[in-house]
């Protein structure tokens, strides 16, 4: 519930980094759906030399948690090549929030997959292999 | 600004209640089942109780049972009454897909243990429950009717006298779940043909943990709390002796200011309702309007926004509000109460509750108007539900 968040899933839910759309985005992704009341999209651009991701942003429709998520995360791909990027979990993203609660984990499993569908996105248009996604049990 | 609009979760205990209930912890302790002089205050305390929450609903001091809880008295209308109706073969319960989760959960129990069958009545797009549905849902082996006398989440206020006066013409016990509506309305037992009514002292300005079943002479469930002979031998447990005097002063004084509560509820509630309306675009008010709806109760939906993030936004600003969201919840799914009004998942998700009362005057009504636009719209601003939704609206 609410106030078991932590000072850090608050900071960013209130202030979130990154918002907002890239327009002519070199890879978008989007995860979740509105049944479950979480839905988080990916932009990013790429520089097509390094493949290190410039900028990214975020639009999420969902909880604290769900929006926190999508902030840290895109905090943490932001300077990182698409490779490294893959690499980032969940429970990374989670971490470095300091933790959410357990009933809220799935936000974080939403940010990590956002991320690989804009990353494969990105590798579809450049002609490079699709990464199989994992799918995570909700 | 502190600005409390969940006068639905609770109220607080009212100065002069909290007086009312004061000697009851030191001075009068006494066991009310004890024979001595001195236990007799208890006693007599709790008699007068009875008698001011009788006296509210229009029925018979010895028709008041005190309980723990509206719950506590939910759980013991149904299971009471259909251990009792299994004896003549009825094992049929109809309810309502918007009831409260004390009696959803009470009747999904005793379908799973007692094998009840169960008929969960829809609702309309108001929340409104049809009186023919009731009428068709009646078996001969129906046990019970109970349909809540006014909903919790959307306010709706149920036809609850039809539905009395069809199953008292069809001699089937009636009981209605009333811990929101006896804190607004006129309740008449007599008039409305009720059977059984649940209420709850801490919703209406009186203390938590002390609620009571109204029980028509004549009717009698199995017990659900057994122990000793207290209650007429109807409901074990030393009594709560402060508890029940401060419900009983709680109702009490509700009488007394019931009209010009309702009048000044009614006209926040409205200039709320008609403020966001105005201010908000494409907002969604849930729930029927005017004189059926509860007068203190205000339920929206925001396309595009989920639930959870306007509570701690409005957290932030120092108002207290509620939401169906999911995500305030335990489980995944969104109020039952909205998606049996009809409601899209995401529009559930995205739903916000104000419930004013007596902490509630017009300064906070305008300062809720004021914030809550900026909020609900830094938050869409972020939504891509939200885009797409005005994507769809592009051309209409």
């Amino acid at each position: 519930m609410a106030l078991d968040y932590s000072q850090k899933v608050m900071d960013h839910f209130m202030n979130p980094r990154n918002v907002g759309e890239i327009e002519n985005a070199d890879g978008v992704g989007e995860a979740g759906n509105p049944k479950c009341g979480d839905i988080m999209k990916i932009y990013l651009k790429v520089n097509p030399e390094t493949k290190v991701i410039d900028d990214v942003k975020f639009k999420t429709f969902g909880c604290a948690s769900a929006i926190a998520s999508s902030s840290m995360a895109t905090e943490l791909i932001k300077g990182k090549t698409i490779e490294e990027a893959w690499d980032l979990t969940n429970n990374a993203v989670a971490e470095a929030l300091d933790g959410l609660p357990p009933i809220k984990m799935h936000c974080s499993v939403l940010a990590e997959e956002s991320i690989h569908a804009a990353l494969n996105d990105y590798r579809e248009k450049h002609g490079m292999s699709v990464i199989p996604m994992e799918r995570h049990e909700d | 600004m502190f600005v409390y609009m969940d006068h639905t979760a609770t109220t607080p205990t009212s100065p002069e209640v909290l007086k009312a209930m004061m000697p009851y912890f030191g001075e009068f302790f006494g066991n009310p089942s004890s024979v001595y002089s001195f236990s007799k205050k208890s006693r007599a305390a709790i008699e007068k109780a009875r008698t001011q929450v009788a006296n509210a609903l229009n029925a018979e001091p010895s028709e008041i049972f005190f309980t723990s809880s509206g719950t506590e008295a939910d759980n013991w209308a149904l299971k009471g009454t259909l251990e009792k109706g299994k004896i003549s073969g009825k094992n049929h319960i109809i309810t309502t897909a918007i009831e409260h989760h004390a009696i959803l959960h009470t009747c999904e129990y005793l379908h799973k243990v007692e094998g009840a069958e169960v008929t969960y009545l829809p609702v309309d797009a108001e929340g409104l429950v049809s009186v023919d549905d009731v009428r068709n849902a009646i078996t001969d082996k129906t046990a019970l009717v109970s349909v809540m006398f006014a909903n919790n989440e959307v306010g709706t206020i149920e036809p609850v006298a039809e539905i009395g006066a069809l199953c008292r013409e069809k001699k089937i016990p009636f009981h209605t779940d009333a811990v929101q509506a006896a804190a607004h309305l006129k309740i008449d037992v007599k008039a409305m043909n009720i059977d059984m009514l649940s209420m709850s002292a801490h919703k209406m300005y009186g203390p938590k943990g002390v609620g009571a079943l109204f029980l028509r002479k004549g009717l009698r469930p199995e017990n659900f709390m057994h122990g000793g002979a207290q209650e007429k031998g109807r409901r074990a447990s030393t009594e709560n002796i402060a508890g029940i005097v401060g419900f009983g002063e709680a109702m009490e004084i509700l009488q007394g200011r019931l009209a010009d509560d309702l009048a000044a509820n009614s006209a926040r509630r409205d200039r709320l309702i008609a403020g966001i309306l105005e201010r908000i675009p494409h907002a969604k008010l849930n729930g029927a309007t005017g004189s059926k709806r509860l007068p203190n109760n205000i339920n929206f939906s925001f396309i595009g926004v989920e639930g959870e993030t306007l509570l701690l936004d409005l957290d932030a600003k120092g108002i207290s509000a509620s939401t169906g969201s999911a995500c305030s919840s335990e489980s995944l799914d969104p109020s039952h109460v909205l998606l049996a009004l009809g409601l899209k998942h995401e529009m559930a998700h995205g739903s916000l509750r104000f419930t004013i009362g007596r902490l509630t005057d017009d300064k906070q009504v305008d300062y809720v108007l004021d914030v809550l636009p900026e909020i609900v719209a830094k938050r869409r601003a972020m939504s891509p539900l939200w885009e797409d939704y005005m994507k769809s609206q592009e051309g209409k």
